[in-house]
């Protein structure tokens, strides 16, 4: 049996020592008729077997590293340093537990606390927790800070549409209990200043995303005044990636900044695991869910690394705790504060000028394009829209067969109003070779 | 001696990763969008494989050492899970490429919700909740969405044992519903009568933990739960300890109508430090509609030349999704590779091992210990770390001693019902030479704490740091440091 | 574990010192030594407002505890002490003097009779420590 080391004679003393003649004695409190149930499962197979299964299964996908790549949509193909791999693969990271024991857990405690500082320092926020399960539930747990933050007095949340239609429908299911009136991103057309027309005093939050899911950029300094009039509070869910060249958002006066952190340092992965990142102003540091690290002395006057401020958290709180989230992504922490390390002040600002470039390249040369037109007015970072002379769906397959490319998103699954409308992503993994391939591909199924 | 901070090893014009040059004309930068200054270090590679390198070099972890935390099942965790989650073809798919170009990732996803089914006694399954307290909320939440589609609006109670974790009540503040506990009885199980008197029609239902967080299986389970369904309500299982249950019982035989496991402890994925984990939900039939999702479910039935067709589905009643995509998958690799490698007969000899090693722990220990439910236990007992004699010693001491000797101490002060509790779960992982170790330095500390207390106090001795001062790090908050070229002291709170 | 004589106290675990019409609110000696080193105080209540008896007006963290203070009886917030966010060590030290939290104007005078006397309550910690 894999991972047992027990032998045959271990057993019978442990049984002997525990006073029970065989294992099945150990189950007499479990009722008999629904005891030692026959599971369908398949046999064990071994290592070597088992590797085969899963090659097979891998080498059924296509992925990005064998297929060019221009989707995006919230889950990006980047560039990881091979040595972010190489720290989380040793075994004192990732076969460690939360560090609530910190005299043997300094290394882990110490990594989130830096975690904590790269992205502060990204978003130009005050605090950051240890991070969120993803960008969505992040998202949730902000709106639930906002809720609370007014006491429950306040109902009324103002959703951009241009945030990612996971995250808008993620804070809805969290947020199905507690009766809110979730506003704002049923009309595509709403830009900042129709979401600043939704803000009244009943509204606890305004939330936009920047880039948003169309890639646009924009300045939400006005949205940010006009939600703090009234009392709301702004969030703005960010690509961090993108933050290597773009103005932090706590430029806008944010006062939480969530997002995503799959670009920095994490593989795609179908999806997850990913990182949820959060950060506050200070004064909303009670307020916020997740673990937190703090830096502190030992007896000797050295200096460590806690978790700190538990009593927010489910464990000591328990129904007055503002979230039950007990588990970050500290493995996934971890890969970005080491991804941040390795690329630095000027890594990170080269690949994200690599990215904006060559997608504005792609955007120039694919909006000249018979039957194409961009659908994004204004700035823009690493994503855009067009409009295609036939459905999405059919472009795809044309692209991945005929040219072996993955194409862009279909909007018009989330969009009704964009039907034909694919977004493109282009990252510093696409050569411009790849991309006048996508080019020449695009032009190729206009006229077939 | 402690490792500098990542800011502290930088130094300006350090050259970091290099990157290819840009191949295609630059566009005009953003006006009035592109900031000023990147408050990032500056490191060569060599700096950064060291600092992180050393600061592993400061974890206890499972690879280390025995890891008896209660609870949290820290069993090994398998190499070659860490090589499955990585093959190309599941680290570079996009979750939303074309279903078809992912048949891969949808096959295995479709077999560990039929394994993960098979196994707790469910209906169906989502795979998309990345926690257990993710898979919580997403379960209470199935529960409120069943009784309002029923019409029920009255029913806005969840009843919780009072030895839940944390986690319980919690998540049924967030779900907009109101918590009613439950006392325990002497025997360390939900009070019947107390059950009795709380049952009625304003009741969804109730969360229980079994075998609970005393590592005993609640010995009337099958009243317990004729009682809620007998009102109306339905019953939540918090399958954390999972372990214990493994080819022994199915939560889903014993009436549990919904369920969450965490991959991160049954099903050997790591903890990572604090996560990834993952939180699939299992339901009965009457809440399979009502699960997030997206969900895998076979479009086109296959044959013996042509595998199925894998889709994602939205279950008719979704209560929604509960995150982007579709879960961490990356954990459901290492889950369907381990439940490849232990197979039908391995799930039995998983809780087998994992009864005996704690029995046997616990049979060492008596006597020295007060283990206040002395039966039986499951994966995991609770012992006290106080004795009569030594009234100065408490269980913080035991546990910060249990580091000198190389092992991690049990986990601490839960449940909250035991005084001074150390909760012991060593898992199947562990060999009985471990366990002999770590009793007689449990024996060894009993003695001390009556013979030389101060060497209690005093500990850990040999650890990177000694006991940290926790108020000062909730006063004095210091939560991130800021480089000093911000004009800014190195730290700020 | 000290119990002023000439104070009132609730089964919350609050004080009470009535002078006239006013009446002084804290948190007893037994509370701060349950909560032990207290690392934050927050007084939500602001002066002006009134607040019902048995509602909370204030929150306190320790290390590993978290409570709210409710208000022992219905009253208008006159005062709030200042000082204590800055100094919460204060509530463990002088529980009864300087760590003062919120003065009320009492709206009803009947709900002094409910509260207990030195001696009562301090029987009713003894009852708890148990």
């Amino acid at each position: 049996m894999a991972y047992i080391p027990h032998t045959e004679d271990e057993r019978q003393a442990m049984l002997a020592a525990v006073g029970v003649r065989s294992l099945d004695d150990l189950y007499q409190a479990v009722p008999a008729a629904v005891r030692f149930p026959d599971l369908e499962l398949p046999e064990a197979v071994s290592e070597l077997e088992v590797m085969e299964e899963l090659q097979a299964l891998s080498e059924a996908n296509l992925d990005a590293r064998h297929t060019v790549c221009f989707l995006g949509a919230g889950a990006y193909n980047h560039f990881v340093p091979s040595v972010v791999d190489h720290i989380l693969r040793r075994g004192e990271f990732y076969t460690a537990y939360t560090p609530y024991q910190p005299e043997v857990s300094q290394g882990t405690l110490q990594a989130i606390f830096e975690y904590q500082s790269l992205i502060c320092n990204l978003t130009g926020m005050d605090v950051s927790n240890a991070s969120h399960y993803d960008g969505a539930t992040a998202l949730a747990e902000a709106a639930i800070l906002a809720y609370n933050h007014h006491r429950g007095k306040r109902s009324k949340i103002v959703l951009s549409p241009g945030i990612h239609p996971h995250y808008r429908q993620t804070v809805r299911t969290y947020m199905q209990g507690m009766g809110l009136n979730l506003v704002g991103d049923a009309a595509l057309g709403n830009d900042s200043a129709a979401l600043a027309g939704l803000l009244d005093s009943d509204t606890l939050m305004v939330a936009v995303q920047y880039p948003d899911f169309f890639g646009r950029i924009e300045d939400f300094t006005a949205l940010g005044k006009a939600a703090h009039a009234v009392g709301a509070l702004l969030c703005v869910c960010v690509n961090p990636l993108a933050l290597g060249l773009l103005k932090p958002p706590a430029e806008f006066d944010a006062d939480i900044v969530v997002g995503d952190g799959q670009p920095l340092g994490i593989p795609m992965s179908f999806g997850g695991p990913s990182l949820g990142h959060f950060t506050v102003k200070k004064e909303f540091v009670r307020k916020m869910a997740g673990r937190l690290v703090g830096e502190t002395v030992d007896g000797r006057g050295q200096r460590g690394f806690v978790l700190t401020l538990s009593t927010r958290e489910q464990h000591i709180k328990r129904e007055k705790a503002t979230s039950n989230i007990c588990t970050n992504v500290a493995l996934m922490a971890l890969a970005s504060a080491v991804y941040l390390s390795a690329m630095g002040k000027r890594g990170l600002r080269q690949v994200a000028e690599l990215c904006y470039h060559k997608a504005h390249y792609a955007a120039e040369q694919i909006g000249g394009l018979k039957g194409y037109t961009l659908w994004n007015r204004g700035e823009f970072f690493h994503e855009f829209a067009v409009r295609c002379p036939r459905p999405v769906a059919d472009v795809n397959r044309f692209l991945l067969d005929e040219c072996g490319i993955l194409g862009g998103y279909d909007l018009g699954q989330d969009y009704p109003e964009l039907r034909d409308h694919m977004l493109i992503a282009v990252t510093e993994m696409n050569s411009k070779e790849q991309i006048d391939d996508l080019v020449a591909g695009l032009k190729e199924v206009a006229h077939v | 001696m402690s490792e500098p901070l990542i800011y502290d090893l930088s130094a300006p014009g350090r050259p970091g990763v290099p990157l290819p040059a840009p191949d295609v004309p630059a566009a005009g930068l953003p006006k009035g969008l592109v900031r000023k200054d990147l408050p990032l270090p500056e490191l060569s590679e060599i700096d950064v494989v060291r600092h992180f390198v050393r600061l592993s070099q400061l974890n206890h972890s499972i690879d280390t050492g025995f890891y008896p935390l209660g609870s949290c099942t820290m069993k090994y965790n398998p190499k070659v899970n860490e090589d499955a989650a990585r093959l190309p073809g599941f680290a570079f798919s996009h979750p939303l490429q074309d279903p078809e170009t992912a048949q891969g990732n949808l096959a295995l996803m479709y077999s560990l919700q039929e394994w993960l089914c098979e196994i707790g006694g469910f209906a169906g399954i989502s795979l998309q909740p990345a926690a257990g307290a993710h898979g919580e909320l997403t379960g209470i939440l199935i529960i409120r969405a069943y009784h309002q589609a029923r019409g029920d609006a009255r029913r806005t109670k969840i009843l919780i044992p009072n030895s839940a974790h944390g986690t319980n009540p919690a998540t049924t503040a967030m779900s907009g519903m109101q918590v009613v506990e439950l006392p325990s009885d002497a025997r360390g199980n939900v009070d019947l009568a107390a059950l009795r008197a709380a049952c009625d029609d304003t009741v969804a239902g109730l969360m229980l933990t079994n075998p609970n967080t005393l590592g005993l299986f609640e010995e009337h389970v099958q009243e317990v739960v004729e009682q809620i369904h007998a009102c109306g309500g339905l019953v939540y299982g918090d399958g954390a300890n999972m372990n214990a249950l493994l080819g022994v019982v199915r939560p889903g035989d014993l009436g549990i109508d919904v369920m969450h496991y965490n991959l991160h402890k049954t099903f050997s994925t790591p903890h990572g430090g604090g996560g990834p984990g993952s939180g699939p939900v299992g339901v009965c039939e009457k809440l399979v509609d009502f699960l997030p999702g997206p969900i895998v479910e076979v479009i086109e039935a296959g044959d013996e030349d042509e595998a199925p067709l894998f889709g994602l589905v939205m279950p008719a009643q979704s209560i929604g999704r509960v995150k982007a995509f579709h879960g961490h998958f990356g954990m459901l690799v290492r889950a369907y590779t381990y439940i490849r490698m232990q197979g039908k007969a391995g799930m039995r000899a998983i809780a087998d091992h994992a009864v005996l090693n704690a029995n046997y722990v616990r049979a060492r220990l008596r006597g020295t210990y007060h283990v206040p439910y002395d039966r039986i236990c499951m994966h995991e007992f609770v012992a006290e770390g106080r004795w009569a004699e030594a009234p100065d010693i408490r269980a913080l001491d035991v546990a910060k001693r249990l580091m000198d000797f190389g092992f991690h101490p049990p986990t601490n002060y839960f449940p909250l019902i035991v005084h001074e509790a150390l909760m012991i779960e060593p898992t199947e992982s562990e060999s009985k030479q471990v366990l002999d170790a770590f009793a007689e330095v449990m024996l060894r500390i009993a003695e001390e704490a009556r013979t030389n207390p101060d060497i209690l106090h005093s500990a850990p001795h040999v650890t990177p740091v000694g006991r940290l001062d926790e108020v000062k790090a909730a006063k004095d908050l210091v939560l991130c440091c800021r480089p000093a070229e911000l004009g800014e002291p190195a730290k700020r709170g | 574990m000290e119990f002023p004589k000439d104070l009132k106290y609730a089964t919350s675990d609050e004080w009470v010192r009535v002078e006239g019409k006013t009446a002084t609110v804290g948190i007893s000696d037994y509370a701060q030594s349950q909560l032990s080193d207290i690392v934050f105080v927050e007084v939500t209540a602001a002066v002006g407002e009134t607040i019902e008896q048995g509602k909370a007006f204030a929150s306190v963290e320790s290390v590993k505890a978290a409570s709210e203070i409710y208000l022992p009886l219905k009253g208008k917030v006159v005062a709030v002490n200042d000082e204590l966010p800055g100094t919460p060590e204060l509530m463990n030290s002088d529980p009864y003097g300087k760590a003062w939290m919120i003065r009320v104007e009492i709206a009803d005078t009947a709900q002094v009779a409910g509260l207990m006397d030195a001696a009562a309550y301090a029987k009713h910690c003894d009852e708890r420590s148990h």
